[in-house]
């Protein structure tokens, strides 16, 4: 089986699902003759051709609202933000148009919206952000963060067959930097299912994204101090598997909810009002957080570092509720 | 005198029918069914304003997508919808065309080639280029046409939509309706241009400014830039000059419009001119047009009636539809 990086799955991905339906087409930045800044569309152009790979002019609302009105007519548009940061730009369009649609006058808007974001590059403020609780909070879009090179294939082929609008986050972190085994055939992974990464019985890690692999690198260094955690990788923010985190937390009895975003606002808030209200009588400590302060992301080394988590902070949280 | 592009006599007559149609259901929604309860929320209507749409959308085939304001009614009814559907609408019905969810003209329906506006106006300039761009994939001569106000111009949506158009040779039509007030803004309060149609060069598409009530130059200047869409022309702008002989919408008493302007403005019409012309061509009687008028009159008491006898919605289906899943409603 071959090994991609996380990069070369959701390239995979995406052209596998170019070619399997003709009603599949790109819209973005750079992302035809160029490639995509990060490179995701390589090569696209010239097998898809003009048609379906198209280079757009700075204009991350008129392209997101252009991708509405092809997707009323019965196309299927992939939208590339050059870096989610600037989804912001494309706001109004996503949250009052796209999302909306469905429920007020009834057609399916089928687009995905997808992106690298996150932060570790020394990016800064613009070039870092983890924004999607503005579309988790929104009803009508769904949210998409695989954290594995498996995962980001399946599930980006799933979400251009979602018939909703769908906001795909890619990390950036992550392109390059992780490998897995990833079939060359025609396999889905499901929207709203997460998946356990790690079994464990003292304490539930639930997180998503880079996020992950920060919390399997605790749960490497516990182990040896008999902490066993378990780690749950959401997948999907919306819709979140609801019975897989309060499974988790009622195996375990102790839970950290942990995310690169920032705090006040975050998925963990979410999460613990769920947990708190359908699993109160499974917890033996409280519901702990560990994320990003509420700050922008800062640039330079020093300050990025002390504001993104890492295993040291999550084993640190580990340990004081472990003693709880 | 003759221009290009003239309508037929029977399309004369039709475009009539649509101004009077349109100006009456107007009138009973903003001044009678809003006054009596019967409609509640926001009240929006075109008086005045009546030639830009029913110009413009009458001259739409199949296959073309029009984009209208809330101040367009007539195109709902050029496109199709039933007049008591439009009607069930407003009165927030479970049966009508939005179950309930939405107001006022936000309505939809794609096999009738028509997509409503949300209220950040704007918004459908680029929902526009994208559906033009479909007609461009599928190598289509169709077109879309899509309405905002001159207030609107002022959006950045506006602005990347019509840029966007332009360096992709779109074939969309940008309606401007330019009826002087956006609320209580006046035009010289909105840009520091007198034409908005210098914008159309630009950004790299024909511009021009049209006598907005005079239906027959509505009628002309759309009729070229649909025929240039069709033709792999790319996208074209014009703003019709109108005047908003109403408030904002129905709870605006607009004391700042100074009355002797709301005269001025009285005299120029869309129906009294397009009258005017037929019957000065005898395609008309006075006759014939009171008898249109008793036509619509009872087509407007039928349409009402038949929404006000649709059921409202149950309020457990709020919370229904939100995603579209494999049986999905709008799937059946």
């Amino acid at each position: 089986m071959p090994t991609r990086t996380y990069l070369e799955a959701i390239r995979q991905g995406i052209w596998e699902e170019m070619e399997r339906d003709p009603s599949v087409f790109l819209l973005g930045e750079d992302i035809g003759a160029y490639g995509g800044a990060f490179k995701v569309t390589e090569g696209m152009l010239e097998k898809f051709g003009a048609d379906r790979v198209i280079d757009t002019p700075i204009s991350e609302s008129a392209i997101v609202g252009a991708a509405v009105g092809a997707a009323l007519m019965g196309m299927r548009p992939v939208v590339e933000m050059q870096f989610m940061d600037f989804i912001a730009c494309g706001f109004d369009q996503i949250v009052n148009m796209a999302a909306k649609i469905h429920y007020r006058w009834g057609p399916a808007v089928p687009l995905v919206i997808r992106g690298p974001s996150g932060a570790g590059v020394h990016g800064g403020p613009y070039h870092s952000q983890s924004n999607e609780m503005w579309f988790v909070h929104t009803p009508g879009l769904k949210v998409v963060a695989p954290a594995t090179a498996y995962d980001a294939k399946g599930l980006i082929k799933a979400s251009i067959r979602d018939d909703n609008p769908v906001i795909f986050y890619e990390h950036k972190f992550l392109y390059r930097r992780i490998k897995d085994e990833v079939p060359d055939d025609d396999y889905l992974v499901p929207l709203g299912k997460a998946a356990v990464r790690r079994e464990g019985s003292d304490i539930a890690v639930i997180t998503y994204g880079a996020m992950v692999w920060t919390a399997l690198d605790a749960a490497k260094e516990l182990e040896k101090e008999g902490i066993s955690l378990e780690v749950v990788d959401l997948r999907t923010l919306v819709p979140y598997d609801e019975d897989a985190v309060l499974q988790s937390v009622r195996k375990c009895n102790k839970v950290i909810l942990l995310h690169e975003d920032t705090r006040t606002g975050g998925m963990a808030g979410e999460l613990a009002a769920l947990i708190a209200e359908r699993a109160f009588d499974d917890l033996d400590g409280p519901i702990v957080r560990v994320t990003a302060p509420d700050t922008p992301v800062p640039f330079s080394p020093p300050l990025e570092e002390y504001f993104l988590p890492n295993a040291q902070k999550v084993a640190e949280a580990a340990r004081r509720l472990a003693a709880y | 005198m003759r221009r290009t592009e003239e309508p037929d006599p029977a399309t004369l007559e039709r475009m009539l029918y649509y101004l009077k149609l349109t100006r009456e259901s107007e009138y009973r929604i903003e001044r009678v069914l809003y006054r009596q309860g019967k409609i509640v929320g926001g009240v929006y209507v075109g008086r005045g304003q009546e030639a830009i749409g029913v110009g413009s959308a009458i001259q739409l085939t199949e296959g073309d997508v029009a984009l209208p304001s809330h101040r367009d009614f007539s195109s709902f009814v050029i496109r199709g919808v039933p007049l008591g559907q439009i009607f069930a609408n407003w009165m927030a019905r479970g049966t009508g065309p939005t179950r309930g969810r939405e107001n006022t003209l936000h309505i939809g329906d794609l096999k009738l080639g028509l997509i409503p506006i949300i209220s950040p106006l704007g918004d459908t300039l680029p929902v526009a280029c994208g559906v033009a761009l479909t007609f461009k994939q599928r190598r289509r001569t169709n077109v879309a046409l899509v309405h905002f106000g001159e207030g609107t111009t002022s959006r950045g949506d506006v602005h990347e939509a019509m840029n966007l158009a332009a360096v992709m040779k779109l074939a969309v039509v940008f309606i401007c309706n330019n009826n002087a007030y956006a609320y209580s803004t006046p035009t010289e309060r909105q840009y520091a241009v007198r034409d908005l149609s210098v914008r159309g060069a630009a950004y790299g598409m024909p511009g021009v400014t049209i006598d907005g009530n005079d239906v027959l130059a509505v009628y002309s200047a759309v009729g070229k830039a649909i025929a240039l869409g069709r033709a792999g022309g790319g996208p074209s702008f014009i703003e019709c000059k109108t005047f908003r002989m109403t408030g904002h919408s129905a709870h605006d008493a607009a004391e700042y419009v100074p009355k002797k302007l709301l005269e001025q403005e009285a005299r120029k019409d869309p129906i009294l001119r397009l009258e005017k012309v037929m019957l000065e061509r005898q395609l008309l009687t006075r006759e014939g047009i009171a008898e249109m008028e008793r036509r619509i009159h009872k087509e407007i008491d039928e349409a009402v009636a038949y929404a006000e006898a649709q059921p409202m919605p149950e309020g457990a289906t709020a919370v229904g539809g939100v995603y579209c899943g494999p049986d999905c409603w709008w799937k059946s």
